[in-house]
């Protein structure tokens, strides 16, 4: 398409406070969007590429400079609101598929928010999480749905366990670092989040983009991801995970494919990859061995077979509006772990048409995959992994009383890191050195910083939860898992309650 | 290779094929004893066989293997004397596949390393996602015809296909059926593909894909791999040599480039 250029206002103004500046041009080199300069007299800004990253701010010795919002009023319009007109402006002016990035940002209700938790009084005594035990561990892996014996009566000393038990891993908390892939962040922020997880005890997913080999040392805490381009899936990318997972959808773009453009496939990414400097890495939409569920199940096995059994083997899923039988195929079709990725998930690069249209919230997935399992009897076999914007301990708690065994959590470990949240990480220019392959960008990213942010983060949620869990006089967070009568519904639409198989507040 | 490091197993056990795990299990078991020559009698539809194996070691199949032989496979030779299922070196990185027979879609799926040989004709998607990676180029040679989506996606490495119908009593003739489907190499960014045929292929191609004539270097290229071919199947190398080759290459290492646009919020 020809690139037909249009004037559209700016989002952001950058104010810059010419009595404070000390001319010391450190906001111009690092700014990445190229928005500031020194024209010889003074800073002076492009507000039109301002993303509003804010790391000239952080970074000003003086305090000299403040984002704003370009108050420039627009005729005023409730339906044509600027978002939407400027959606227009871009796309008649570059005529192509408008790109995004993190996670669905329209204003949609969240239904976390609508739930509230239960507390003990009088009638169950609480738990003080200060001087008692409360688990927040997680056995990870399929479990046998019961445990049989070879027995003879006759012989009644001669008992010994008949049960095939499927490999199982112990983790310290709920919690999976969510799939980001070396290329869609850097090489410090990926480090970061595997010393981290490692320290914690705790998962990270490794996003399809294979594993560099300075990694293979944390694959125990790592699950390793198959997607339908295979890149960088070899025989160490197998067997050097504490488990496998064949992503069939993320929840920022279900049915999408990937597409790192070739400018990012630097040495470093090729060789994680294991593809040619330059190219463009296409992950084909949908996997061209899975077509159907029992295709499905070919795969788990054949990735059972490849690592002779010692892993879990796992698939993960957008939440669509049929979750609850696709889920149900995956756990009849021999997966060990079911993860489930809402539609406000987060992404490095998605078409903004579907991140911002297409699945259904996390919170209502969940609970439909978790009733339907149950009534399956295959609920208490599988683990149920759920992403899709947990932003706090508020979520993770919620999540599991609905549902869940595990979490995955993706954007709050990136602003734990530093990042914005800008959504330009598919531009690779995020000068918190995060979403960027580029070396000097990357750089900022201080690993050891970065790590102990993440540990104190997890570490916090995880005391939250248990503090939860004390007042509620439980023990243990698998208790609180399908615990759904600990919740109760406070929002406007009675229908969500009764999908969530949650009680109105008062009730 | 002595007898010592050989072993034949049979598929069949008191009438009922051996299930894949059990088959697999005994081919570890072998493997873990030392053996590199496993020779499998009776296949019928075991699928992985050969899964994530490494190294130089060699199956020979007599009968049929189910979907996904050699299924991230490295190193090691598999010889199948008969026909073989989909997804045969599925994900592979290295070793050689050589079918004595036809074989199903979805051949090479992925594969970043090693040879696949087949000697008579191919299903739909074949060779799709094949790419390279610094010195590994995947080589997949079709005696006889393929369908569809042939390199659909590629991203390296080299397809050929031949057109022949090579009969098992050794006799070859040129195949009747059309050498290939449509949607040939659509998607193709690395790689190419060569059809040994005189006709127009242009309604053919797919989306990012161009027909080129062969040039010398790519005659010298594939040279040494046909002479490998024809010595894997026993078939005179002249008869080859008696049609021109077409070369179908892609447009453009970002045949989908152009199609986005990023937006400020
Ligand atoms: S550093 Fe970020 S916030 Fe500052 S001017 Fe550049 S883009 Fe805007
Ligand atoms: S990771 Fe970087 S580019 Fe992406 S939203 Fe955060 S600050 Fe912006």
């Amino acid at each position: 398409m020809s690139s037909l250029t249009h004037k559209i206002p700016s989002y952001f103004k950058v104010k810059i406070d010419q009595d404070l500046c000390k001319k010391c041009k450190r906001c111009t080199t690092h700014c990445s969007y190229g928005v500031l300069s020194f024209n010889g007299e003074k800073i002076v800004s492009d507000d039109d590429k301002c993303v509003a990253c804010n790391r000239c701010v952080a970074m000003c010795p003086g305090k000299a400079i403040r984002i704003i919002e370009n108050d420039s009023y627009l005729p005023p319009h409730g339906n044509y609101t600027r978002r939407i007109r400027n959606i227009i402006w871009r796309q008649s002016g570059d005529g192509g598929v408008l790109l995004s990035a993190t996670g669905n940002d329209r204003p949609i209700r969240v239904i976390f928010d609508d739930l509230l938790l239960d507390a003990c009084q009088v009638t169950n005594p609480s738990i003080d999480p200060l001087r008692e035990t409360i688990e927040t561990k997680i056995f990870f892996g399929r479990k046998p749905q019961k445990l049989e014996f070879n027995y003879n009566i006759e012989t009644p000393d001669d008992i010994s366990l008949k049960t095939d038990f499927s490999p199982n891993f112990e983790i310290d908390m709920p919690i999976m670092i969510g799939h980001m892939s070396l290329g869609s962040i850097s090489y410090n922020a990926v480090m970061a989040i595997y010393q981290a997880v490692k320290e914690l005890n705790i998962l990270a997913g490794s996003g399809e983009g294979g594993l560099h080999k300075d990694f293979y040392e944390y694959g125990p805490n790592i699950i390793t991801e198959i997607a339908s381009g295979r890149f960088g899936v070899d025989i160490n990318y197998l067997q050097n995970a504490a488990g496998i997972e064949i992503k069939i959808g993320q929840g920022a773009k279900p049915g999408h494919g990937g597409h790192l453009p070739g400018e990012k496939v630097n040495s470093l990414i090729s060789q994680t990859r294991m593809i040619p400097k330059g190219s463009d890495a296409l992950s084909p939409y949908p996997h061209h061995d899975i077509y159907s569920i029992e295709d499905l199940a070919q795969l788990i096995a054949a990735l059972k077979e490849a690592t002779r059994y010692k892993v879990p083997i796992g698939v993960k899923i957008a939440a669509v509006h049929n979750s609850a039988p696709i889920a149900v195929g995956i756990a009849r079709g021999g997966a060990d772990f079911i993860s489930i990725d809402g539609f406000r998930g987060g992404t490095g690069a998605a078409p903004r048409i579907i991140r911002d249209h297409a699945g259904i919230p996390i919170e209502l997935a969940i609970a439909a995959v978790d009733e339907r399992l149950r009534q399956e009897n295959l609920r208490d076999q599988i683990t149920l992994v759920a992403g899709g914007s947990v932003r706090y301990s508020a979520d993770l708690i919620k999540a599991i009383a609905l549902g869940a065994d595990v979490c995955m959590v993706g954007m709050p470990v990136l602003i734990a890191m530093g990042c914005r949240v800008c959504q330009q990480c598919f531009r690779g220019l995020c000068s918190w050195g995060i979403a960027t392959q580029q070396e000097y960008l990357v750089r900022r990213l201080d690993i050891d910083v970065a790590r102990n942010r993440i540990i104190n983060l997890f570490h916090s949620w995880n005391e939250e939860l248990k503090e939860v869990l004390g007042a509620m006089g439980i023990d243990s967070v698998e208790s609180l898992r399908s615990n759904r009568d600990r919740l109760r519904y406070i929002g406007p639409n009675p229908r969500i309650a009764e999908i969530l198989g949650v009680k109105h507040a008062g009730e | 290779m002595s007898n010592n490091n050989k072993i034949e197993i049979n598929a069949i056990s008191d009438e009922n094929p051996l299930d894949y795990k059990t088959l697999n299990e005994v081919i570890h078991r072998a493997l873990s004893q030392g053996k590199t020559k496993i020779v499998l009698n009776n296949v019928c539809g075991q699928r992985f066989i050969g899964a994530s194996l490494q190294g130089n070691i060699e199956l020979i199949i007599n009968g049929l293997p189910g979907n996904d032989l050699g299924i991230f496979m490295d190193g090691p030779r598999i010889v199948v004397n008969g026909n073989c299922e989909d997804q045969a070196g599925n994900t592979m990185n290295d070793g050689t596949i050589i079918i004595h027979g036809d074989c199903g879609d979805v051949i090479g799926l992925s594969a970043r390393g090693g040879k696949i040989y087949v000697k008579k004709d191919v299903g739909y998607r074949v060779g799709i996602h094949i790419k390279e990676y610094e010195h590994k180029h995947p080589v997949l040679i079709i005696g006889g015809t393929a369908k569809d989506f042939l390199g659909e996606y590629m991203a390296g490495g080299i397809i050929i296909v031949l057109g022949l119908k090579i009969n098992d009593d050794g006799s070859v003739e040129e195949s009747n059926h059309p050498i290939c489907g449509n949607e040939l190499g659509t998607g193709i960014h690395r790689g190419k593909i060569l059809l040994r045929t005189d006709e127009n292929l242009e309604e053919n191609l797919g989306i990012g894909a161009k027909l080129f004539e062969i040039t010398e270097s790519e005659l010298k290229q594939i040279d040494p791999l046909l002479d490998e071919y024809c010595d894997a199947f026993s078939i005179p190398r002249e008869l080859i040599d008696r049609k021109p080759f077409k070369v179908v290459k892609p447009i453009s290492k970002r045949p989908f480039g152009g199609n986005y646009c990023g937006q400020i919020v």
